[in-house]
């Protein structure tokens, strides 16, 4: 795999060590084991509902798994004390799937609010960083409104702007493309691309749009049933013999992968009660 | 029978596990208090909503309850050649138990159910974890501020009750029924204690702000974060805090006027 020279060469900012989660009876991760390398996108695919959401939880430390570790820098994020974790998350920025922004703070004091809660700065300052960043996303003009008069897409971009105004060091989307049009799902692809590329940042999306996430990821993860089924450059992953694989990047609807929630027979159920 | 056991022990077990979680969330606010103090302007903003916005209901409480009590005292007092003593007995009720008890229910359904609805739509909308990962404790940010803001409010409030109820005893008992306006205002400042009645209906006040806070703030923080969720803990903040305040109300009573 000569494609996978460039992605081995740089050091992992984050590694995951034989990491078990569970929700209830439902087991989430079975042994999960990776690295997240510095200075890259890594992506990382699978079906709705394998815990893609739950593994960005589980990396900033909101969620404790059962078993196995999770390294930041070298650091394992359940060992340290809050107040580390907490210097850590600073570091770390995360766009959450529905924005999350403070529904009582317009905009502008929206992306305001972490320099505010974790700087002294004066005034001019912060609005000449939120500004940059509202530049950036292409919402300098709606710095006024409130999150309720933002579409899904501006409400993403704002949070977006958020995750950057601390300048982190990381970044963690969680399906970043979802319910975009095409032109902001170009922008916001691009917006990637340069948070990346212009401010060294290592970015993690979680994503089901197959041709945005493998046009941007310098390596992927594909994960289902709590295991890491495939793994590559999107190049190597495109050429990947496995079935499932295919499936998966190709939509075919049948195939290796299940698209049903596990479950009884079919006929047995409709029949019950007859 | 086994089954009956097992439901028995489940429930007791979930009982013990909130109290322990809503105690574990009272030591996290009482921690988080200082920050309330240093960056007082978030605890005055919810002043503002909690204590501000509960005045028209709570005085308008106030003036009907005082009404009544100036037309029952007259009635009954009237029949002992004691008129005089509306005074006494409108302030008394009012200050020793109907100021913080009805303001403490009037509390919990105007600004209770609304603490609880608020922070367990911010639960349910990521708003709180997002403010983790941005590393801003919730706790320390929205939680403790809200909590401090009620503690202020609660006894002013009870304050504003009674005194607007004072009011209404007078309009009732001195202006339509004509008890002497001099004996209703002497008879009350002889026989109303500092000490003994004001103080002891303010730390009642003080007392049923911390339990009804306390309750919605947890209902909201621990609710299930959806909208049904959020639906259940704010019908549970209201009912519950009624039940303490009245409860409570009984514990403090006979410890402070009971002679036991
Ligand atoms: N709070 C919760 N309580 C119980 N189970 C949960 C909870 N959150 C998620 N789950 C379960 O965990 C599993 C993984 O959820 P997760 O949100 O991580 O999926 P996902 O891969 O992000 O899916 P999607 O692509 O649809 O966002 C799901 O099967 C879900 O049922
Ligand atoms: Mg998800």
């Amino acid at each position: 795999m000569t494609d996978n020279n460039d992605y081995v060469s740089s050091e992992p900012l984050i590694e995951i060590r034989d990491l078990y989660f569970s929700r209830g009876s439902n087991q989430i991760f079975k042994g999960l084991s990776l690295d997240i390398r510095r200075g890259q996108v890594t992506g990382f695919m699978g079906p709705s509902g394998t815990g893609k959401t739950t593994l960005l939880k589980l990396i900033g430390g909101q969620l404790k798994p059962l078993d196995g570790k999770v390294y930041i820098q070298g650091q394992n994020v359940n060992a340290i004390s809050r107040s580390s974790l907490f210097e850590l998350r600073k570091r770390m920025g995360m766009l959450f799937q529905s924005g999350a922004l403070l529904t009582d703070l317009n905009v502008f004091e929206n992306v305001a609010f972490p320099l505010r809660e974790h700087t002294k700065l004066p005034e001019q300052i912060i609005r000449d960083l939120v500004l940059i960043k509202l530049e950036a996303v292409g919402l300098r003009g709606a710095r006024k409104l409130m999150p309720s008069q933002l579409s899904g897409g501006m409400a993403r971009r704002v949070a977006l702007a958020r995750a950057i105004v601390l300048d982190p060091m990381m970044i963690m989307y969680d399906e970043p493309f979802a319910g975009l049009d095409p032109i902001t799902k170009g922008t916001i692809v691009t917006l990637i691309k340069q948070l990346n590329n212009v401010l060294g940042l290592t970015s993690i999306i979680v994503s089901h749009d197959v041709e945005e996430t493998l046009s941007i990821a310098d390596y992927i993860y594909v994960i289902s049933d709590g295991e890491i089924i495939e793994s590559g450059t999107p190049v190597s992953l495109r050429k990947s013999s496995s079935e499932w694989v295919q499936q998966f990047l190709n939509g075919y609807p049948d195939g290796p992968a299940p698209f049903h929630y596990p479950a009884h027979e079919y006929i047995e159920d409709l029949l019950v009660g007859r | 029978m086994l089954d009956w056991l097992q439901n028995v022990g489940k429930k007791g077990l979930h009982v013990f596990e909130s109290l322990g979680r809503s105690t574990m969330f009272f030591l996290l606010i009482l921690q988080g208090l200082g920050v309330a103090l240093v960056r007082f302007r978030l605890t005055l903003r919810e002043i503002y909503s909690v204590g501000v916005l509960s005045l028209v209901i709570i005085a308008v409480s106030g003036l009907f309850v005082g009404m009544v009590l100036g037309l029952q005292g007259y009635v009954n007092f009237a029949k002992f050649n004691a008129e005089e003593s509306l005074g006494i007995f409108v302030a008394l009720s009012l200050v020793r138990e109907l100021g913080p008890v009805v303001t403490g229910l009037l509390y919990a359904g105007r600004a209770g159910s609304a603490l609880t609805a608020e922070i367990g739509l911010m639960k349910t909308t990521e708003q709180l974890a997002s403010m983790e990962m941005m590393a801003v404790d919730p706790i320390r940010r929205i939680i403790a501020p809200r909590f401090l803001a009620g503690i202020i409010s609660m006894p002013l409030l009870a304050a504003i009750f009674s005194a607007v109820g004072v009011l209404g005893g007078y309009f009732v008992g001195v202006g339509l029924l004509g008890v002497d306006s001099g004996s209703y205002w002497s008879q009350m400042q002889a026989n109303v204690d500092f000490s003994g009645d004001i103080v002891n209906g303010v730390i009642k006040s003080v007392v049923f702000g911390i339990a009804c806070n306390w309750i919605a703030l947890y209902q909201g923080y621990d609710a299930i974060p959806t909208a049904e969720g959020v639906s259940r803990a704010t019908t549970k903040t209201v009912v519950r805090s009624a039940l303490a305040v009245l409860a409570l109300d009984f514990v403090l009573t006979a410890l402070m006027f009971g002679d036991i």
